[in-house]
């Protein structure tokens, strides 16, 4: 990748962006750094913005003000092919998984490659049955996502975000409506990615036993702003009396 | 009534004010039809790559309609007939309506029924898979993965409708001339040769750019522009939809009503064009 050598600083920045929907704030001076190669949960009351704040950082939502860098470029001044570019070095997994509903589980996973690329159905094939043996569905590829439940639908959504090696992947909830056992596993794959391929990862989580396992930093999100950022140790040790109403008396 | 009329006068600027919003939502909603029906014919190059989803389309719009278009033109034939036959005979000239029947169907009736039925049946399909689509954040999921949405969902379905509609309507033509000559025959003893050689005869002049039986290819040209315009309204309803089940519904139905708008303003100019120009 030859913009890469120009690419030191973080893969995410974001400063003071400020995001409103009508008469609600849901960003409010938020600011925020992701490291290269690291992975930052982000933790939050339910409604808070967090899915929003990870649609901004791949250009689904535009900020009202400030700005979001993603690979060191500001992602509002990139054209829609430069968008695009950025995008295909990124995968999202969303909440409710979105897998297009007339396509089966593995055409969804393959459906990038068949797009963008020239690659055989052989190879094609091969990927796919790869990323689907990744989280743990390997005979699920004729299924409907009509057919398969909700936990499902989200590691089939995690295979295709994975599906065009990205460098960057941003989850939202990846873990939500897994049962403890897959949930284990989808940790330890995020964590694999990372050490091995040096991916660069923002995940939105609510289990602390989830943020314990993946992350190199926790943020917390509340009232439109980043309360605290910290490694999970001092995070989960952190005295901040918004942090301390939230976990309730568990962690004080 | 004091009351009554203040209140009235209260509301009026607001429902002018609503008048004009709605004339500028009209004009920017045209505007962005067309300019969806510009950057969609932009990828028409794409039509070999998405073959199979525009055949696929075509047969669901061609099964899903077929047994509706030879009902329905069956009876406008039949109506037809019967309706200018009873007026026909009082001049003596009952042997003139096959020329009748004929023209009108392959005109008007045809592509306008086809047209009709196309967008009630095919046209609000597409608008809900869409908006479904839209708000169960899967056209967010093609744009994050940098896939083009254009080719991929609008493309297939705009083409197939062009190509769809013409085979449709002229299945309606034939079933309504047939329809015609069983009225013709039953009601107005004018018999099934003479109806059909009135018939072919009046199709048969040929004129305006091809040398093909002009009322017939007019009708199909209107068709295909039917088909085009009733898939463009449908996906761009589709595609802007927000709002869950509720937005859904909405664009189902301006889809729907907006298409039928159309057909029949499109109908008009395609008629003075064909026809005076
Ligand atoms: N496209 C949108 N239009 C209007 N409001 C939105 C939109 N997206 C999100 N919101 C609002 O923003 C707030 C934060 O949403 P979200 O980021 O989904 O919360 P969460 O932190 O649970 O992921 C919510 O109040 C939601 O209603
Ligand atoms: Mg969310």
């Amino acid at each position: 990748m030859t913009t890469q050598a120009t690419e030191t600083g973080p893969v995410i920045r974001f400063t003071d962006v400020c995001k409103r929907f009508g008469e609600k704030v849901v960003l409010d001076g938020f600011s925020m750094e992701l490291s290269r190669g690291k992975t930052l949960s982000i933790m939050g009351p339910s409604g808070v913005g967090k899915s929003v704040t990870l649609k901004h950082a791949i250009g689904l939502l535009t900020a009202d003000s400030g700005s979001v860098e993603v690979f060191g470029r500001d992602i509002s001044e990139a054209t829609s092919a430069e968008l695009a570019e950025m995008r295909k070095r990124m995968g999202y997994v969303f909440q409710e998984g979105a897998l297009i509903n007339w396509l089966s589980v593995g055409e969804n996973v393959a459906l990038p490659l068949r797009e963008n690329t020239d690659l055989g159905e052989d190879e094609i094939r091969t990927l796919v049955e790869e990323r689907l043996r990744l989280v743990h569905i390997p005979d699920a590829w004729d299924l409907m996502p009509s057919e398969i439940s909700g936990g499902m639908k989200k590691r089939v959504g995690i295979a295709r975000a994975l599906i065009t090696d990205p460098e960057l992947i941003l989850y939202d909830e990846p873990n939500a409506g897994l049962d403890p056992e897959i949930a284990r596993s989808i940790n330890a794959l995020i964590r694999e990615l990372q050490e091995g391929l040096g991916v660069s990862s923002l995940v939105v989580e609510h289990r602390i036993d989830c943020i314990k396992t993946v992350s190199d930093e926790v943020l917390f999100l509340d009232g439109g702003k980043a309360l605290v950022q910290a490694d999970p140790e001092e995070f989960f040790h952190s005295n901040h009396p918004r942090l301390a109403r939230f976990f309730g008396k568990e962690s004080a | 009534m004091a009351e009554a009329t203040e209140i009235q006068a209260q509301e009026e600027p607001a429902a002018a004010l609503k008048k004009d919003a709605a004339f500028i939502s009209f004009l920017r909603s045209e505007g962005e039809r067309i300019e969806l029906l510009l950057r969609t014919l932009r990828r028409l190059g794409h039509t070999p790559k998405r073959a199979r989803l525009v055949y696929e389309q075509m047969f669901l719009s061609g099964i899903q309609t077929l047994h509706v278009v030879l009902l329905v033109g069956l009876f406008i034939g039949m109506i037809v007939s019967l309706q200018t036959g009873i007026e026909l005979a009082k001049l003596g000239q009952q042997d003139q309506i096959g020329t009748i029947v004929a023209i009108s169907m392959a005109r008007e009736m045809g592509p306008f029924i086809t047209g009709t039925i196309l967008t009630a049946t095919v046209g609000s399909a597409i608008a809900a898979e869409l908006g479904t689509m839209s708000v169960s954040n899967e056209l967010d999921a093609l744009k994050v993965m940098s896939i083009d949405r254009l080719s991929l969902l609008v493309l297939p379905r705009l083409v197939g409708l062009a190509l769809i509609a013409p085979l449709l309507t002229l299945v309606c033509d034939t079933v309504g001339i047939i329809g015609g000559a069983f009225v013709a025959q039953a009601q107005l003893n004018v018999g099934y040769e003479m109806y059909m050689t009135s018939a072919i005869d009046a199709l048969r002049p040929t004129g305006f750019l091809l040398n093909l039986p002009k009322d017939l290819y007019a009708g199909l040209i209107k068709a295909v522009v039917f088909g085009g315009m009733i898939a463009t309204v449908a996906c761009n309803e589709g595609l802007k939809t927000t709002g869950g089940a509720l937005g859904v519904g909405r664009s189902t139905r301006s889809a729907v009503r907006d298409s039928i708008i159309g057909i029949i303003v499109l109908n008009y100019f395609m008629t003075w064009f064909m026809y005076q120009a």
